[in-house]
């Protein structure tokens, strides 16, 4: 049991939070997270969709990897992924209909999720299931706190609630106060986003380019 | 007529990949340090697109939508499966044409090419033709070669920006990837005038 959890995977499913973040240092997965982030519940939807995805994925490639051919691996790859992908899907329109409408193309984007194909080419084609599985949790898990963070300022901001409440009082509405509605379109996801990696690298200076 | 033009122009300008739905995001952002590898990026994506989306229109409304290939099946539940198994097969195809006939592009893309088949762009491509119902091949085809542009357009567009931006003087914090994000979303704001635009 102490070999499950040495120092070594701990920094494995601990890594992904915050110094080798999937989207702001790996630069992995970016097209949905930005898409799907307008709202808060849809981006915990899909974060907690992808760590569950590449959990599982990372543990199968992991078992297989002994026997896939080297020049076919993506196409294995993607079936796994877009078997997955098909499952959780279904899922979602059979327990969560109203998501998954919001969601729309998105979940099916996920096969081509630059996180899971990464992650299963940087990490789960050269290591034992366990560490794998470990390394897609901590990574869906930086993905989910990214999205998470970038969804709670943009439907605080664009939308003045929170998880559908609303959490501006009328009050503040009433002296002049007015949602911002730009928060809602395209581009201030990007400039969000961009705000979290400059305060993210201001932090943390290793992380700079020169 | 009128409608194809009006979804030709539509698919460049105001439903663009990148700026409207972001998608094909992460080669977008790492190809984009010269002109011309980007351009080269932008023209195999479109030449992608054109090729699968196509074959993925006829997949779906003649074997995958429910009661078309046998009366009482509905195969839909494998439509990505499918879709993304004809991305692979024809991005292996494109792969070996480029590094037949241009060996210099095929350097210069790198490990990019045969990440073209992860590239939500063309996914992506197919699912919206798998959502809005459209009703004939030809408006498949035209959405096709309207959103490769599209990415091409913003491809060329980012990448000229940033060999300009190589000579300005960038905070340390956000030199690299966090300006890039900025000026995409500059780029995107400036995209939404499009929003409207009637053909």
């Amino acid at each position: 049991m102490k070999s499950l959890f040495s120092a070594k995977n701990k920094e494995v499913i601990v890594g992904p939070l915050s110094l080798n973040n999937p989207i702001t240092v790996q630069v992995l997965g970016i097209c949905s997270s930005l898409a799907v982030t307008a709202k808060l519940e849809p981006a915990i939807v899909m974060g907690m969709s992808v760590t569950i995805i590449v959990a599982i994925s990372n543990v199968i490639i992991s078992f297989m990897r002994n026997t896939i051919p080297v020049r076919i691996r993506i196409i294995v790859q993607l079936v796994v992924v877009a078997t997955l992908v098909t499952v959780v899907s279904q899922f979602l329109k059979a327990f969560a209909y109203d998501v998954s409408v919001q969601l729309s193309v998105y979940v099916g984007l996920i096969i081509t999720n630059c996180i899971l194909m990464g992650r299963l080419e940087a990490f789960a084609m050269s290591n034992r299931p366990w560490e794998s599985f470990l390394d897609g949790l901590g990574n869906g898990f930086g993905y989910a706190l990214i999205l998470v963070i970038v969804a709670f300022f943009r439907e605080l901001l664009g939308s003045g609630s929170l998880l559908g409440f609303h959490v501006i009082p009328a009050s503040v509405y009433e002296s002049g106060y007015v949602n911002n509605g730009l928060m809602v379109m395209p581009p201030m996801a990007l400039i969000i986003l961009a705000i979290i990696i400059w305060a993210h690298r201001t932090k943390v200076k290793q992380l700079q380019d020169n | 007529m009128e409608n194809l033009s009006s979804l030709f122009v539509k698919s460049i300008f105001v439903d663009n990949m990148i700026f409207a739905y972001f998608l094909g995001m992460c080669s977008f952002l790492a190809v984009s340090k010269n002109v011309k590898t980007a351009f080269g990026l932008g023209v195999a994506v479109t030449f992608v697109q054109v090729m699968t989306l196509p074959v993925n229109y006829l997949l779906e409304n003649y074997v995958l939508k429910p009661n078309v290939l046998i009366d009482g099946v509905d195969l839909s539940f494998l439509s990505f499966i499918v879709f993304i198994a004809v991305i692979a097969g024809i991005v292996q195809l494109v792969e070996m044409v480029v590094e037949k006939f241009t060996p210099a592009l095929y350097a210069s893309l790198g490990i990019f090419l045969p990440l073209i088949a992860v590239n939500c762009a063309i996914m992506g491509g197919s699912l919206f033709m798998q959502q809005r119902n459209f009703t004939s091949i030809s408006e498949a085809s035209v959405f096709a070669v309207g959103s490769g542009l599209g990415f091409l357009v913003a491809i060329v567009g980012l990448a000229a920006i940033r060999e300009k931006m190589a000579y300005s003087h960038v905070p340390a914090p956000l030199k690299g990837l966090g300006i890039t994000f900025i000026v995409v979303g500059l780029m995107a704001m400036a995209f939404m005038c499009f929003s409207g635009l009637k053909v």
